[in-house]
């Protein structure tokens, strides 16, 4: 029973999980998730939010840092909020994890054709182009987008964003609010 | 039946049998008061600071165990309700803490009396409204009052625009309904499925200990549980320890009570924890005040953790046996698997320490705040509610004060709220006619909310105030002394007002007593005034500190003890066999080390 919550920083650099909250789709919620998340301490990855298939509910997918009890507690205080409706967590399910992201990115004419064939094994796009640059699409996991923009790199990148990661189980499986936590 | 928003606001408190507002009026809220001007079955109480009005709704609740009411304008109304809404929340007590807004159109503008209040908040309720039209209204005040008092209780604010009251729409008191469905939020109730394995797992680990202790807290007295848990303490003969907030779930001169635990818990409660080899957690939140180093506490003991909130368990430490309820409800069921144990060495071993490590003070013939507090149980027949402060009076209080009941006991415990004593008395006072309320004060804290006297006054409630003068702050005087080389920075308060003329000022009725006669006598006075509040200006040293004290982040081995009124460091050997006392030297050199891992700390940080 000694065993005790730690919440330093080397914990939470021990693991990222990806987690789903359907959450109410009322005005502050997101205030009242951010804040959570500030006010105990735990360190918000990425955040992407949406509206559902149904109006009234939202998704929101988090990518946070930290071992399995900093987890547990971050689900648990989640699901204490009032507008929090579920709350699931993908670590160990199989499931589709991905991010968007654009860059923009320096296209000299000597190095377009190069660019592009980068693009190409990425199976990216190129959206936007200017006698100077492109602007890169290109979608996966953040793995890959962390590889494609390491590459690009080299000509110069302008401009980077991404969308944060979004995810859902593999499957039948969904996180609708009927279902139970986990599943 | 045309209704504007005030009115409907007045009839869904009067669905939620709302007997008591304590507000103060404002621009934002003149539609409400119009309302209440023609509202006779709800009392509304004019405090004199809205903080004020957050406290008596609080001390309302905590003696009654009902969902109090405060009420306040936009801006600075609402925000002055802010202390007292976070002292709520530590300290999971319901409230529904209702302000007004600026009108829906200038919200965001920087209007007049304008403030987020709902953001403000947001940390420090359990839940919050912003109401946008008057057809939300009626269905937000029966969630905000289903989530104040359900699961583990806490405050919710609604905050109403101006238009948001003014507005007239049709509006059926009988279409009201207290039964709520939020589908987002589902508590644990006394009617929930009782987790029978987790049951059986904690009535074996009981069967099978040696060393059992009953670590009981607020979560006991919320679910009303007094009962339960002493029910389970007599059946299994388990000595029961309660923390600040337990007070009361089990009758403290009851035998098998060891009073509180923690920072200045009795050394028995605290040798036994930290020797058990099973801990049994009623609605307790293993608080720091409680555990000192987490690493060091109760290290040798296996962990039932009862709560109803989910978040609690493993928050602070994992407990071996985790059961997620309504406490009464559970205990219920527990009862039904446990057998009958009967006293044996272990409960001896703890009655020893009991015997050699008494609470004691100097019998020397000076008045005292622990003999005045002993006093005031006396003379009130141990029946009286007390409120108190924080600081060194609340914790001798803690030791001194023996509760023999539920909600007897209002203190700020979470939140350490000076200033919460005279006006969550006020409240109690209120919810409790028949009762006696006193608040056990400082003259410290006492000058933080000391207008209240007034709005005692003008509704005859007899409260009376114990103020527990030391002419300082003496707890934080009490850590300068201790781990700050007895440099008292900013502790000196010399210069107070004459507390009895300041009562008598406010029309109560003032005393003071500086020696122990004299207090008997101005409580024996106390006693009889029944119309208006009294203040006994209680004189006492300002060099006593308070003890056991286990120092901040520390552990049982570091605890300061008195006997025979000698300041030792006191530790028994693990077999719970033999003592070994280090005197004097011993202490002053625990001060340096401790005073050493602060400067530490200082550095580090």
């Amino acid at each position: 029973m000694t065993n005790t919550m730690s919440t330093s920083i080397v914990a939470q650099l021990q693991q990222q999980h990806t987690i789903t909250a359907l959450v109410e789709n009322h005005a502050g919620v997101l205030a009242r998730v951010a804040g959570l998340f500030a006010r105990r301490g735990y360190n918000i990855e990425s955040l992407a939010v949406s509206v559902t298939d149904k109006e009234e509910i939202s998704r929101m997918t988090i990518v946070v840092g930290g071992d399995h009890r900093v987890l547990e507690q971050i689900t648990k205080q989640l699901n204490k909020l009032v507008e929090v409706i579920k709350v699931v967590d993908y670590t160990e399910t199989a499931a589709v994890e991905r991010e968007l992201a654009l860059i923009k990115v320096n296209a000299e004419p000597k190095d377009r054709a190069e660019i592009m064939q980068v693009v190409e094994i990425f199976r990216g796009r190129i959206i936007d182009m200017s006698d100077k640059t492109f602007i890169v699409e290109v979608t996966g996991s953040t793995d890959k987008l962390d590889k494609i923009t390491h590459l690009l790199e080299s000509y110069g990148i302008r401009e980077l964003v991404r969308t944060g990661i979004i995810a859902m189980a593999r499957g039948a499986k969904t996180a609708s609010r009927s279902g139970r936590d986990g599943e | 039946m045309k209704l504007s928003g005030a009115q409907i606001l007045l009839e869904c408190l009067r669905q939620e049998e709302v007997t008591h507002i304590f507000g103060y009026p404002g621009g934002a809220v003149l539609p409400i008061y119009d309302a209440i001007f023609d509202c006779h079955d709800i009392k509304h109480i004019l405090v004199r600071h809205e903080q004020g009005a957050a406290h008596m709704a609080d001390g309302f609740a905590r003696s009654t165990g009902k969902v109090g009411v405060c009420l306040a304008t936009s801006g600075p109304g609402a925000t002055n309700l802010v202390t007292g809404i976070a002292t709520a929340y530590m300290d999971s007590i319901p409230m529904v803490a209702i302000t007004g807004q600026v009108r829906t159109s200038a919200i965001g503008k920087d209007a007049f009396q304008e403030a987020d209040i709902t953001g403000i908040t947001m940390p420090i309720t359990k839940h919050n409204f912003l109401v946008k039209k008057v057809e939300d209204l009626a269905g937000v005040l029966a969630e905000a009052f289903y989530i104040a008092r359900s699961g583990r209780p806490g405050p919710v604010l609604v905050d109403i625009p101006l238009d948001v009251s003014k507005n007239q729409i049709e509006f059926d008191p009988a279409s009201y309904s207290k039964q709520v469905i939020i589908p987002s939020y589902k508590p644990a109730s006394p009617s929930s499925r009782i987790p029978e394995l987790q049951i059986r797992k904690a009535a074996t680990l009981i069967a099978e200990a040696q060393r059992p202790v009953l670590y009981v807290g607020g979560g006991a007295i919320a679910s009303g549980a007094q009962e339960e848990v002493t029910a389970l303490a007599e059946r299994t003969n388990i000595l029961t320890t309660t923390t600040l907030l337990g007070k009361g779930a089990i009758d403290e001169t009851h035998s098998l009570s060891m009073g509180m635990l923690g920072m200045h818990g009795t050394a028995y409660a605290n040798h036994a924890v930290n020797q058990a080899d099973l801990l049994i957690a009623v609605g307790a939140r293993f608080d720091d005040r409680v555990t000192g180093n987490v690493d060091k506490f109760a290290t040798g003991a296996k962990i039932i953790h009862i709560d109803i909130d989910p978040a609690e368990i493993g928050k602070v430490i994992q407990p071996d046996v985790p059961i997620v309820g309504d406490v009464k409800a559970i205990l219920a069921e527990l009862l039904k698997h446990v057998a009958p144990r009967p006293a044996d060495a272990w409960n001896d071993t703890i009655m020893e320490w009991k015997r050699r490590f008494p609470l004691s003070y100097p019998d020397d013939g000076k008045l005292y705040a622990e003999y005045a507090i002993q006093q005031i149980g006396e003379m009130f027949d141990h029946d009286c509610i007390m409120a108190t402060d924080v600081g060194q009076h609340q914790m001798w209080a803690a030791q001194y004060f023996k509760c023999r009941r539920p909600r007897q006991w209002v203190t700020s415990g979470g939140l350490g709220t000076m200033g919460f004593g005279l006006p969550a008395a006020i409240g109690a006072q209120f919810g409790n006619p028949d009762k006696r309320v006193i608040c056990l004060s400082g003259d410290g804290s006492f000058q933080m909310m000391t207008q209240e006297l007034m709005t005692a006054t003008v509704y005859a409630q007899p409260v009376v105030t114990v103020i527990i003068n030391n002419k300082s702050l003496g707890m934080v005087r009490q850590w300068q002394e201790m781990f700050y080389s007895e440099r008292y920075s900013q502790v000196d308060l010399q210069a107070s007002p004459d507390f009895v003329k300041l009562c008598e000022a406010y029309g109560g009725v003032g005393l003071r007593a500086t020696t122990p006669a004299e207090l008997r006598d101005a409580l024996v006075k106390a006693k009889a005034v029944t119309d208006r509040p009294v203040v006994i200006d209680c004189v006492v040293p300002t060099e006593e500190n308070v003890y056991p004290m286990i120092p901040s982040g520390q552990t049982v081995s570091e605890m300061l003890v008195k006997t025979d009124l000698e300041l030792v460091k006191a530790s028994v050997h693990a077999d719970g066999s033999e003592w070994s006392f280090s005197h004097e030297e011993a202490v002053l050199a625990q001060y340096v080390e401790v005073a050493n891992a602060v400067a530490l700390e200082a550095t580090e940080a």
